[in-house]
């Protein structure tokens, strides 16, 4: 781990400029957030291939699909809240019943976009495009993961869904490290307890691993950068090395990754499970780690967690 | 092909529809029949290129998804699959679907349903087809409750700011929808305006006129903007006991009512 922060979204606007420059069929669509989704080095750019359609969500998602169905590899950018928060219906019919190569690339997810309060904290994002068919979900840790997220979507013929966000947190992952969709990647290997996670929050899963060590438990970390589809054949295999099981992630409960990884195991290894998230409540205004903290998603609550499903 | 021959055509379809829909035990009668005319003159006339082998064909896209019987009809008396499949809409397997889905049916170029999504599609078709100067037109088929939808007026900004003169909507102005009438459920008028408030450009014809149908279209052809051409349709056209009724607005015929308005289509 290096000391250079940086946001996924970093991370996304910077894959923009470099597959643009590759491939002529990239274009990139704004809904009049073109600063806070990172995209505006791409506008700059390749002002040709850069669609600013407006406040208008739900339309961006159509052109896309249509833009998409024309050849196009169409990104659609907006915060996670707007798309797929405004326009899951144009999503679910225009781009995954066509399964159009549209990528949906959304950032201020999670509690972490702070002051900006509940009514901009996207916690349901996951619960909503899981059931969607044909669609990809990926959530990078950090920006060269994200990096590497937007260069594989483009990879994939499909629609393909990242969820990106908004403060600067600390590169987990190296240049060098594989990044295949559908493929986990174990930061840490334990055998004690599993902690699965998605996004920037896996920083919490190493500082409170680092913590545990102390009390002589030895956690594996898995960075589930693909929540759909699962990795199951990893998770499976940790489960049965550790058998207990933690999901940690920057959203609801409900409907997430710890819903994912619950089906899964329910169904074919049953072991311990602990799921945290967001407990069925909306976020408010406050710094990202003091919302963390006070919606029991933070390292503290990680290994208390750990310490309750070991006793 | 000539106008009378493109009536005839039209005629067939309405008939195609009828048999579908009785067939089927359930589907949209009304805004499928009143179509008829509008189709016909799109894939009969020779002035759409809808040569599903054509990079540079046309696009026809189904808006108001729900009239899609009319275009299966259409599709297949064109030859891209075989009459007889018309028969296994909304049944079980087949390629038919009760709102149409780009999978395996030629000429679906994309999946609709819920009104106005495929609106956007069409705009985004165009966008791609204008950046690439291509030749092709987007023509986009809309219903009038459909502009009741936030959507819509989202698309018209769009289309105007980047002057999508291959874009070619035709609005079924047939004034019902599924609950009644459109300017009692929630006026739409003055339509007309409204589109040329937008920026766009807006022509009005008799939507069961072939000859005005394909005028339109040509002049629409040559517009340097976004162009809605408002087609004045009676709903359920062509038999008696449908026409003009929003109750039929989703209803299929039984057996014997598709006998009855088999009968009254074939004798005109």
């Amino acid at each position: 781990m290096n000391n250079i922060k940086k946001s996924t979204r970093d991370g996304y606007g910077q894959a923009l400029v470099k597959i643009g420059k590759e491939n002529k069929d990239i274009l990139v669509l704004c809904a009049d957030l073109t600063n806070s989704t990172r995209t505006e080095e791409f506008k700059k750019k390749f002002p040709k291939r850069f669609i600013q359609t407006g406040i208008a969500e739900q339309n961006m998602m159509g052109l896309a699909a249509g833009m998409a169905l024309t050849g196009k590899i169409p990104f659609v950018s907006s915060f996670a809240v707007f798309s797929p928060g405004i326009n899951w219906s144009q999503l679910r019919v225009s781009v995954c019943q066509n399964n159009a190569n549209v990528k949906i690339a959304s950032t201020h997810a999670g509690l972490t976009v702070g002051p900006d309060g509940m009514s901009h904290q996207a916690l349901e994002d996951i619960a909503m495009t899981r059931p969607l068919p044909n669609l990809i979900i990926l959530s990078p840790c950090d920006a060269i993961e994200a990096e590497k997220a937007t260069i594989t979507a483009v990879n994939h013929k499909g629609p393909v869904y990242i969820r990106l966000t908004r403060p600067k947190t600390n590169i987990i992952t190296k240049q060098e490290t594989e990044f295949t969709i559908g493929k986990a990647n174990i930061l840490k290997q334990g055998k004690d307890i599993t902690i699965i996670g998605h996004g920037p929050i896996l920083n919490n899963c190493i500082q409170a691993a680092e913590n545990l060590k102390k009390q002589n438990i030895d956690a594996e970390i898995i960075n589930s950068h693909t929540i759909k589809p699962l990795d199951k054949e990893t998770i499976i295999n940790s489960a049965k090395k550790t058998s207990r099981v933690i999901t940690v992630e920057d959203h609801q409960k409900i409907g997430g990754l710890g819903s994912a990884v619950a089906e899964l195991l329910s169904q074919d290894y049953p072991v311990k499970i602990k799921i945290i998230g967001v407990d069925d409540k909306f976020g408010e205004s406050g710094q990202p780690e003091e919302l963390m903290k006070k919606y029991n998603i933070g390292t503290e609550s990680i290994i208390q967690a750990v310490n309750e499903i070991l006793k | 092909m000539k106008t009378k021959e493109i009536e005839k055509k039209a005629n067939l379809i309405r008939q195609d529809i009828i048999n579908m829909l009785a067939e089927a035990g359930s589907g949209h009668s009304a805004g499928s029949l009143g179509m008829a005319d509008i189709f016909a003159t799109i894939y009969f006339s020779g002035i759409v290129n809808h040569k599903l082998k054509d990079p540079d064909r046309d696009r026809i896209i189904l808006s108001n998804a729900h009239i899609c019987p009319a275009m299966y009809s259409a599709l297949a008396r064109s030859g891209y699959f075989p009459i007889q499949e018309l028969l296994t809409l909304r049944k079980i397997d087949s390629r038919l679907q009760g709102h149409p889905h780009k999978g395996s049916l030629p000429g679906i170029e994309s999946s609709g349903g819920p009104v106005a999504h495929n609106s956007s599609v069409a705009a985004g078709m165009a966008y791609v087809l204008k950046l690439e100067n291509k030749p092709s037109k987007v023509y986009c088929l809309v219903g009038d409750g459909e502009q009741q939808e936030g959507q819509t007026w989202e698309i018209a900004m769009f289309a105007a700011k980047y002057k999508l003169n291959n874009l070619i909507f035709i609005m079924d102005r047939n004034t019902i929808q599924i609950e009644g009438e459109t300017e009692e459920i929630m006026p739409i008028e003055p339509i007309r305006d409204k589109y040329r408030a937008f920026n766009w450009n807006v022509i009005e014809i008799d939507g069961h006129n072939i000859k005005d149908i394909i005028k339109a279209i040509k002049k629409a052809k040559k517009s340097k903007k976004p162009i809605m051409i408002i087609a004045k349709t009676i709903p359920g056209k062509g038999v008696s006991f449908i026409q003009g009724k929003h109750a039929w607005h989703g209803r299929a015929p039984t057996k014997e009512q598709a006998k009855k308005a088999l009968k009254e289509l074939r004798n005109e």
